[in-house]
């Protein structure tokens, strides 16, 4: 194993960090405003995929384009989701958590066999976009150019965010709520306008990350499974709540993965994050970034 | 009020016997193999799903993770068996030991864990062992097991010309994960659940050993999956990783105690007995080959069942009485 070896796969283990940061970024948000874990959250990635997919497929728009309007698209499914599933999940009287995890739970089963159904189990995948297959090369290290872009687009998608949470009359009140939901009531914020938003903002967010995904990754009804236990641990590793978090969580899961995959056979390399996540969550059981 | 709560658990004693009774004469008069499977099934669900309420419903520690627990007892079994010829009941007997003394080398670092944070500690360990077993060479990595057949037997427990000693067995496991639990809520230990369950500090702060009766509940918990999973590999006869360790399988065994009732003694089997016959029936009338109209219904079904009775089925029966906690 030379330098180069390992310089190339931490950069490439980066590349796809700055991707699981954005995928998990909106379960991050959505936790953050209203302590649900959206356990469909790989199917919302799905979805985004799918989008894109018949985007190209019928309309010939190449993902880049695609990616704005898929994630509008998604704002508005995150957003009915919320007022259709969610907003009475957290009304349940009896056993809050669980009622949670399984209603969520049972949309994405329903949201996999939908796709099932409708775009059958194949796996598809966008071949001659603008960006698929191309490497450049930095120094002497070959840089996928589809992950590059999503890099880009995340770092971008964070750095937005933040402005959004800290200098927007809504991303005030989002903290706010996020702060006492009772009270905000109280100064005339409707609590479910506002958990409506935070949910179309946490859809939008995955479905930029699936835009970008599409482009490299196969489309198929399960897809959203492979990828949403490596969003919740990003999440977790951050801290639950905590945004930023899971920014450095996903550029650490990348690198642990790349990593990982240096030392262990490829099909172990998921072993090094859940190890990572175990041996933070031990040692912090909040998380790198979680306050209470 | 004492006397109406011990008359309350021999009057659930007594139901139970009678369901007992009248399940183990069904086959009398249901002779269709196709529908003595589901049975099967739904006895193997409504005994892993009791064992799964022990730690997450009764103790409050949401396990999504319980997969492990029965993949090590189908493994201990069908390894013991066809590497060193040892009889499954032994096998079983072992991999419930096995698993029970994982599932508290496990809680030791997990039980600090609250929330969420358990909950994904649990799953990621799980995953862990099903990639580990995947890689496992010795024990056949991804290909599995095939268990050779020696003869129908209760020796061997194998079976190939009838689901019905199958079937009597699951009976025999249901029951006992019913017993255990019927036994073990009016214990020391049940008390001690409900407290750790519904405030954590508070129940330490009245001298609830917090720590002991979470690797207690993990204990049980893992020794019964296990045996289910022991059964489970002996009933199929070829395991595999992902079909005995797969992340489905811990949703499976939580599932019932959920739509039935979470923390209740009747929950579990409730929702076996509603839930896996209605699966198993759409997956062979409306499922088709990889449709995925199956997956709707069920998917539907869970959500519309914790969204409207988020205290579980149970709750339908206990509306007549307002003051009585559901069960």
């Amino acid at each position: 194993m030379t330098a180069e070896t390992i310089i190339q796969s931490l950069a490439s283990g980066l590349l796809m960090g700055l991707l699981y940061g954005l995928i998990a970024a909106g379960l991050a948000l959505i936790f953050g405003l209203m302590d649900v874990v959206n356990f469909a959250h790989g199917e919302f990635l799905m979805i985004a995929m799918y989008a894109t997919f018949f985007l190209f497929a019928f309309f010939a728009l190449d993902p880049l384009l695609a990616a704005p309007l898929v994630a509008a698209a998604l704002f508005v499914f995150g957003a009915l989701v919320y007022l259709l599933v969610v907003r009475f999940a957290v009304r349940a009287k009896a056993n809050a958590g669980m009622v949670q995890i399984f209603s969520t739970f049972g949309l994405a089963i329903v949201m996999r066999g939908l796709a099932q159904y409708f775009f059958t189990p194949d796996y598809r995948s966008i071949t001659h976009s603008w960006l698929g297959g191309k490497t450049i090369s930095i120094s002497g290290i070959f840089l996928p150019v589809p992950q590059l872009a999503g890099a880009v687009v995340s770092i971008a998608a964070f750095a937005a965010l933040y402005f959004f949470i800290h200098s927007t009359d809504f991303g005030r009140a989002l903290e706010a709520t996020r702060e006492d939901a009772g009270a905000v009531a109280l100064v005339g914020i409707d609590k479910n306008r506002v958990f409506a938003l935070g949910w179309g903002l946490g859809a939008a967010l995955v479905g930029l990350a699936g835009a970008i995904m599409a482009i490299f990754f196969y489309v198929y009804p399960d897809v959203g499974a492979s990828f949403a236990l490596i969003a919740y641990v990003t999440v977790a590793l951050g801290g639950f709540g905590s945004v930023f978090g899971a920014f450095a969580g996903g550029i650490i899961v990348g690198l642990v993965e790349a990593s990982t995959a240096l030392i262990l056979p490829p099909s172990l390399k998921s072993v090094g994050i859940y190890a990572v996540y175990l041996l933070v969550v031990f040692i912090r059981p909040r998380g790198l970034f979680g306050s209470l | 009020m004492d006397t109406s709560f011990a008359q309350r658990r021999r009057r659930d004693l007594i139901i139970a016997a009678c369901c007992a009774v009248a399940a183990a004469l069904v086959p009398l008069f249901v002779k269709d193999v196709y529908i003595q499977n589901i049975m099967v099934l739904t006895l193997m669900y409504a005994a892993l799903s009791q064992s799964w309420n022990i730690l997450s419903g009764y103790c409050g520690q949401i396990s999504l993770g319980h997969a492990l627990y029965f993949g090590l007892g189908a493994y201990t079994t069908a390894l013991l068996f066809t590497k060193f010829g040892v009889l499954p009941w032994f096998g079983m007997f072992a991999g419930g030991v096995i698993s029970a003394l994982i599932a508290m080398a496990l809680g030791y670092p997990c039980f600090r864990l609250r929330g969420h944070y358990f909950v994904i500690a649990t799953i990621v360990i799980a995953e862990t062992a099903l990639l580990l077993f995947q890689n496992w060479d010795w024990a056949g990595a991804a290909l599995g097991i095939d268990i050779p057949v020696r003869r129908d037997s209760w020796l061997y427990f194998q079976f190939t010309r009838s689901k019905l000693p199958y079937f009597y067995f699951a009976l025999a496991l249901a029951c006992v994960a019913w017993l255990v639990t019927w036994w073990l809520e009016d214990s020391k230990w049940g008390f001690w659940w409900r407290a750790v369950k519904d405030n954590p500090d508070a129940a330490e702060s009245l001298g609830v050993v917090v720590f002991d009766s979470k690797m207690g509940a993990a204990a049980v918990s893992a020794f019964l999956t296990a045996v289910g999973g022991s059964f489970y590999a002996q009933f199929v006869s070829y395991i595999d990783p992902e079909s005995v360790m797969g992340f489905q399988f811990s949703l499976l065994m939580a599932l019932p105690a959920v739509l039935g009732g979470i923390g209740t003694l009747w929950g579990p089997v409730l929702g076996a007995v509603v839930l896996i016959p209605l699966t198993e029936l759409t997956r062979s009338y409306i499922g088709g080959s990889g449709r995925g109209v199956d997956l709707i219904v069920y998917g539907a079904l869970i959500v519309a069942i914790s969204l409207a009775r988020p205290e579980g089925l149970i709750g339908l029966f206990s509306r007549g009485h307002p003051k009585e906690p559901a069960r």
